[in-house]
């Protein structure tokens, strides 16, 4: 084998550190989906009758859909009656109401992960939304941010206190009928993050969740609904592992972002799912929809992921650039290792006057990686003035691994600017050669030549995450070089 | 510092080099020239580590040590540097970046204190004028859309920069203009060194203007056929390579 291949094998093969499993009582719901599951996690939460009403009427219509085959990932078919819908850890007497009340294990498990729930460990200035399967177990800084007047909790915890915010914007950019993993979500959505930013409010930290599967057999199903309501602002971050099991393990998740007028909301996720083992065996199926709707003029939606887990990866952020002049970004990280596969992009949808859009895709595959970015840009009749720019890079280490592009253009108004740039490169000899000559190990090369080539999307992630970024990038690719 | 015994070396099937005997003391400046394809290329890549070449006799010392033996990253980070005929680009890697890793790399090996990047800059700066480079120059990602003369002067900065034992310069003349020509000579010069040693690898004698070697070898068909003072150059220059008999046995 040449070096390339070597060093990226070592640099793949490096274990998943968040594999471990905890052990804690939990409550769990029968396997299999039915009308009473659905009202067992309603009635579990202690939701008002609208919700479960839209509940129902999701389950409904996802009985009539079919699987959707279009995408290039390939997967066995997911028998939906053998996944568990709600597992949530016991609650300890009335359930927590502190962080005294919570189950030891769970504050261990989240300290293992490196995200440790007491505000006084915290990273000063990122408040913490922890959920564990299918609940939250812990909202950090709350009464900090209350005083600007910020909501930020659990989604179940949202619906029963702010049952109006919920019922106004849960829905409206990702319908119950959109696509059918969202209708499953909608049926069946356990938990979540909720987060309104009144007018005028900058946040004064970042908030972020924490997701964390855990329990044998289940499906997590959040929600996520962000509200930037006129002139607010405000960065979250998204992060998420899961133990390591043979079987695959299905997370669909539905976010919704809003942006009304001169309101900026950026979304950062850094994606570390487990990824199955080298052989292709277990991990989870990412298949989530992601959506912003800057619904205000001047207003700005901004994605940022770093997708380096997940057997499976399906997902496409997308923007509704309704809003005259409202701003929509797009920026990716995707890394396939061993015999992970990503199919994903955004949606870039002009409608408003002056609306601009970027996209700025890096696809790395290794191994027998598969990689595939698929977008969308539409520019409909009235969206007079609309820009694009989009830029998408491959990266490809080894010699079994493969890359796609897809980009899908519409233009409906001739004032429309459209730039498409596309390039794929591969790891060389040449390169890693030359970086070892200068006493860099191959190994340090690699990941120096992996960083540059995502270094575009980097710049775009709060500090804090980048430099995990970079690390996890690291431990994705050990092994990767033969 | 460099002891080199009857190297032969194969791609494939395919000899190339056919029984290499040289030696470099310290503080000597050698030139090696030689028409195209007479394995000039292939030795500075074997003796900088490079795969896929096969050494099918002989042997390399380099301060008292079997560099055959040592990794690539290992004989660098023992001071021995390539200035390759043709650098790497890599995208989004900033000079800098790539410049102060390989620094740390050799002086951890050396036992040194690893540079911050505020000390580094300063050394770095210092450096950059002996090129002629800009300081955007070291913001830049690693040699992507530079000129030819600028990869070759960028080659340079990271010579003086890394200040190696041995210095082997493979082609670094080539594609030059006569400016970038005595700029990338002067940054040679002044790594002249009682303790240092430096292999040109060069097609033209025009180099040799600007950086007066010790000694001359004709390299042709994988061995050394002729040896001399600085004057062989000039000779080589004038006859060409064609008065050499190339069958003959080494002479001196």
């Amino acid at each position: 084998m040449n070096t390339a291949n070597r060093e990226i094998d070592t640099l793949i093969n490096r274990d998943y550190a968040y594999g471990f499993e905890s052990d804690i009582e939990s409550d769990i719901a029968p396997k299999g989906l039915s009308e009473d599951i659905i009202r067992f996690i309603s009635a579990k939460k202690q939701e008002p009758d609208f919700l479960l009403e839209w509940r129902l009427k999701a389950y409904k219509h996802w009985l009539t859909m079919d699987v959707p085959t279009w995408s290039s990932v390939h997967y066995p078919p997911i028998d939906f009656q053998d996944i568990i819908y709600y597992s949530a850890p016991k609650p300890r007497g009335d359930g927590p109401k502190s962080l005294d009340d919570i189950d030891p294990e769970l504050l261990r498990t989240y300290d293992r992960l490196g995200i440790p729930l007491k505000e006084q460990e915290l990273l000063a200035g990122v408040a913490v939304d922890a959920v564990f399967d299918s609940v939250s177990v812990a909202t950090t800084f709350r009464k900090r941010l209350a005083q600007e007047g910020i909501i930020f909790c659990s989604f179940s915890e949202a619906a029963r206190t702010h049952p109006n915010l919920v019922r106004q914007y849960m829905g409206s950019v990702v319908s119950y009928m959109d696509n059918f993993y969202a209708t499953l979500n909608s049926a069946v959505f356990s938990d979540g993050t909720f987060c309104y930013i009144p007018p005028g409010v900058k946040c004064p930290m970042e908030l972020s969740t924490y997701f964390r599967i855990n329990a044998k057999n289940s499906g997590q199903f959040e929600r996520t609904l962000i509200i930037a309501d006129k002139g607010a602002r405000v960065s979250y971050l998204e992060g998420c592992t899961a133990p390591m099991r043979d079987e695959n393990q299905l997370h669909a998740a539905v976010v919704e972002l809003i942006a009304l007028d001169d309101a900026e909301i950026k979304y950062s996720t850094v994606q570390n799912w487990y990824p199955g083992d080298k052989n292709g065996q277990g991990g989870i199926f990412n298949f989530v929809t992601k959506r912003g709707d800057c619904r205000g003029a001047r207003s700005k939606i901004s994605w940022t992921q770093v997708e380096t887990g997940s057997a499976i990866t399906w997902k496409y952020p997308s923007v509704i650039l309704r809003g005259e002049q409202s701003t929509g970004e797009f920026y990716s990280v995707a890394l396939t290792n061993h015999f992970q596969q990503a199919d994903t992009g955004t949606k870039m949808i002009h409608i408003g006057r002056d609306t601009h859009s970027t996209i700025v895709s890096k696809g790395i595959s290794a191994g027998h990686g598969h990689n595939a970015y698929r977008g969308l840009v539409k520019v409909l009749k009235g969206a007079q003035g609309a820009r694009n720019f989009s830029q998408c890079d491959s990266l490809l280490l080894g010699h079994e691994c493969a890359a796609h592009t897809f980009p899908y253009i519409e233009v409906k108004n001739p004032t429309a600017q459209i730039e498409h740039e596309a390039t794929t490169s591969r790891i060389g000899d040449d390169q890693l050669f030359y970086c070892m000559q200068r006493g860099l190990s191959a190994e340090d090369a690699v990941s120096m030549i992996v960083n540059g080539f995502c270094r575009e999307v980097f710049k775009k992630l709060p500090m804090e995450f980048a430099v995990e970024a970079q690390k996890l990038l690291g431990v994705s690719l050990e092994g990767s070089i033969g | 510092m460099l002891d080199i015994r009857n190297l032969h070396v194969a791609i494939g099937d395919k000899p190339i080099l056919k029984g290499i005997d040289l030696q470099v003391k310290p503080g000597e400046v050698h030139a090696i020239m030689g028409p195209n394809g007479s394995g000039k290329s292939t030795l500075a890549q074997v003796l900088a580590g490079r795969e896929g070449y096969h050494i099918t006799a002989g042997e390399i010392r380099y301060e008292q040590q079997d560099l055959l033996k040592l990794a690539p990253e290992i004989r660098a980070r023992e001071g021995l540097f390539l200035a390759f005929q043709y650098p790497v680009e890599i995208p989004g890697v900033t000079n800098i970046y790539l410049l102060k890793a390989a620094l740390n790399a050799r002086r951890k090996h050396l036992g040194l204190p690893e540079l911050d990047a505020i000390d580094f800059l300063q050394l770095v700066k210092d450096k950059l004028k002996l090129v002629n480079m800009d300081e955007a120059f070291l913001y830049r990602p690693v040699n992507e859309g530079f000129s030819g003369g600028e990869k070759k002067r960028n080659e340079i900065l990271q010579m003086i920069l890394l200040e190696p034992k041995l210095a082997l310069l493979d082609e670094t003349d080539s594609g030059l203009d006569i400016d970038a020509l005595k700029t990338v000579s002067e940054g040679v010069n002044t790594m002249r060194d009682p303790a240092r040693s430096i292999l040109l690898i060069t097609h033209y004698q025009r180099l040799l203007d600007y950086i007066k070697p010790d000694v001359v070898h004709v390299l042709a068909q994988g061995k050394i056929i002729h040896s001399g003072g600085p004057d062989l150059a000039r000779t080589l220059e004038d006859r060409g390579y064609g008065w050499l008999d190339t069958d003959q046995e080494v002479a001196v």
